[in-house]
């Protein structure tokens, strides 16, 4: 039984873009330029394989069915109405892949690759006696960067947070780039009054702080879906598909705070496409506004489209953190480096301190964030050089 | 200039407007008065007057954008929204929805705490940044500048929190430099202060150094720096003298849009550092779900964009006598 959220539609619409974009490096003119001047550079396709590897995790996190519940005898449950009963946790191909470490855990804390636990229990010895010391875990060694305080694997959680980065820092753009390109394209083309009111909506809406619009939209809109977890029929359409997702919310509203810089560098690139020959030739032919728009002006801007895609990416994934931190951003459920080190900051005053689930949120968002900087950078530099300053 | 500031004083109007128009909408009609009187007096053993007195005491009972009950102008004044955006041109930004507190006269007295961490964590950060920067740019093309501007770039991959909790953790509770988090009044406060403004200035040197470096290159490839060097000045003084002085026009009007905001507060260092700032204020009334100072602190933002925008313009006349605003 299929588990489709409206972050998962997001998350394949990504990989048909990474595709699609993968296949026209090979033929396109500008596109392939580009690519054989990032391919020179051993860094930036470094940091790409990193993405990818990201994006393949992110990927299988977002394929998710519902097994059928098991009766006693090891056959699929049927309800009274002759249905069969679905569990309600929709495990992902990642859960799957990893259900050895998702499934081991231990009672509470424990460090990275050790054998005993972190914290001392009650233990009874052979002669009947208590004694007050470490006990023994039940999977010794297994946990790379130990147990969290419900004894959840570490290295698991931050896993289940790429996703949640991932969709962040891309689906954001993508909700966001067709705004942009529309009402930027359309006042620069138009000019005049269309002109006038598109700037003063852009105007507006970037006046108002991004944080404070963020914060009472989630505050209004992201309580009540689905917060990660188990899977409530009550929230789902047709039973299998889940549109009320806070992630999802959390991307549209992140998506029109930061449309307003594309739309403000589609609209002046307009400005200068209008008054080139080939636009004034189509003219002469008689092409319609809207073809010209179309074929030979959006074209011609969607450099500046990839450029600030790759480019806000970094930016994005860190705001998630500082949200859901603040307690605005992803759902308590929804695996995500933000919630650990909300989680984690608690840990460092205990004593002796508990460090590894910082440490595993900080590698897992330095990892991804820091090749998506270089990659942005090198991308920027071979799409558009003269962009270097802004 | 004058008639250029006045004109965008008055196109300032309808952005304001605008900025009240949303932040209505969003409240008040996706969340009506009804449903904050719920959340606030609690969902148990309430009555339909406890429900309506708190409304009318918050003057939430008045339709949202037209009073078909009045006549003439009353019709558009008698409404949420005109009651609740006209006292705002002065500055009245009225009572709190939870505690009944004057949200002007907080925003007042909590503006000093946030002044007193970010004019500091600003001024010093831009000096710092600048320093690095022109490092970079005298060493530009060597390994050094290479691995900084690599160095420049993990800085920038840090979450800001990681720069937070650490700092805390290791200034504070292993080497007790500075007290964890708090704040005191007057001179006292200064001990509070230090650890933020590090803090801060880390934060930004990764950014900033990278972006000024960016700026001084530019600069340095221009033909005025190629006559100084065949001048036979010295390097020192090419960079310093010459090439930082027109430097500044970028990193001015670059630097003065977030003046104003100094105000404003940091929401995050804020809540970490537990300064009875602009930004704690704000995430106390977003945590006990408080829309009045939340639509306050919105409309004080967008008053202090519009500032930084102005004083952008006017700074360039400032820095560059070519450019006149008509």
């Amino acid at each position: 039984m299929p588990v489709i959220l409206a972050t998962d539609i997001i998350m394949f619409l990504l990989t048909v873009i990474f595709v699609f974009l993968a296949l026209r490096v090979r033929s396109e003119g500008y596109l392939k330029d580009a690519w054989r001047q990032i391919k020179m550079n051993k860094l930036a396709m470094i940091s790409l394989a990193i993405l990818i590897l990201y994006g393949a995790v992110a990927l299988a996190d977002s394929i998710r069915w519902r097994d059928p519940v098991l009766n006693d005898n090891g056959e699929a449950a049927i309800a009274d109405n002759g249905s069969t009963i679905y569990s309600a946790e929709a495990l992902t191909l990642l859960d799957r892949a990893f259900s050895g470490m998702r499934l081991s855990t231990e009672k509470t804390f424990s460090a990275p690759f050790a054998e005993r636990q972190f914290v001392k229990e009650n233990i009874e010895v052979a002669d009947g006696t208590n004694r007050r010391d470490y006990p023994e875990l039940k999977y010794p060694g297994a946990h790379i960067l130990g147990t969290g305080k419900v004894g959840n694997d570490v290295f698991f959680s931050a896993m289940k947070g790429v996703r949640t980065g991932i969709i962040i820092g891309a689906g954001t753009t993508i909700i966001s780039i067709p705004f942009a390109i529309f009402f930027g394209v359309l006042a620069g083309f138009y000019g005049g009054i269309v002109d006038d009111i598109i700037q003063y909506v852009y105007t507006t809406l970037s006046s108002i702080p991004d944080v404070l619009l963020i914060v009472a939209f989630m505050l209004l809109f992201g309580q009540s879906g689905y917060q990660g977890g188990l899977v409530n029929e009550a929230d789902t359409i047709l039973n299998f598909f889940v549109l009320n997702d806070r992630l999802f919310w959390l991307c549209f509203i992140m998506g029109i705070t930061s449309w307003t810089g594309l739309c403000r560098l589609l609209r002046g690139e307009t400005l200068k496409l209008r008054e080139m020959e080939y636009i004034q030739a189509a003219n002469a032919f008689g092409v319609s506004k809207s073809t010209m728009m179309l074929r030979h002006i959006v074209p011609n801007v969607t450099h500046l489209v990839l450029i600030t895609m790759v480019l806000q990416f970094s930016g994005l994934v860190l705001a998630e953190a500082v949200l859901s931190y603040i307690g605005v951003g992803v759902g308590a459920e929804t695996g995500s480096w933000g919630n650990m080190i909300n989680t984690a900051r608690m840990e460092l005053s205990r004593e002796p301190v508990v460090w590894w689930n910082l440490l595993a949120a900080f590698v897992f968002m330095f990892t991804l964030v820091l090749p998506a900087n270089i990659f942005g950078d090198a991308v920027r530099d071979a799409l558009d050089p003269r962009l270097r300053t802004k | 200039m004058l008639t250029y500031i006045i004109r965008r004083l008055l196109y300032a109007v309808p952005i304001l407007i605008g900025v009240n128009l949303i932040t209505t909408l969003l409240f008040f009609y996706v969340n009506t008065p009804d449903d904050m009187a719920h959340q606030i007096l609690g969902e148990k053993g309430i009555t339909e007057e406890a429900v309506e007195a708190w409304k009318r005491d918050h003057g939430y009972d008045l339709p949202l954008f037209v009073n078909s009950g009045e006549a003439g102008l009353s019709k558009v004044t008698q409404t949420v929204f005109a009651q609740k955006s006209i006292p705002l041109i002065w500055l009245d930004f009225g009572r709190s929805d939870r505690k009944n507190i004057d949200i002007g006269s907080q925003i007042k007295r909590r503006m000093w705490p946030s002044l007193a961490i970010a004019l500091p964590t600003f001024l010093v950060a831009i000096c710092v940044n600048m320093i690095f920067a022109m490092l970079l740019a005298y060493l530009r093309g060597t390994y050094l500048d290479i691995w900084g501007v690599v160095l420049c770039v993990a800085f920038m991959s840090v979450s800001s929190l990681f720069f937070i909790i650490g700092g805390q953790y290791v200034l504070g509770k292993i080497l007790r430099l500075f007290p964890i988090s708090g704040y005191d009044t007057g001179i006292y406060s200064i001990k509070f202060i230090i650890l933020p403004v590090i803090i801060g200035i880390i934060a930004s040197i990764g950014g900033g150094a990278r972006f000024y470096r960016i700026v001084f290159l530019e600069e340095i490839n221009k033909d005025y720096i190629r006559t100084a060097r065949a001048k036979g000045l010295s390097e020192g003084t090419v960079l310093f003298k010459h090439g930082l002085k027109n430097a500044m026009i970028p990193i001015l009007t670059n630097v003065v849009v977030s003046l104003p905001f100094l105000f404003y507060g940091s929401l995050i260092m804020e809540a970490f550092f537990a300064i009875p700032g602009l930004g704690s204020f704000t995430i106390d009334a977003i945590h006990a779900q408080d829309f009045a100072i939340v639509r306050a602190m919105v409309y004080l933002g967008s008053i202090l964009y519009i500032t930084g925008l102005i004083l952008t313009d006017i700074s360039y006349t400032l820095v560059d006598p070519r450019i006149r605003l008509g």
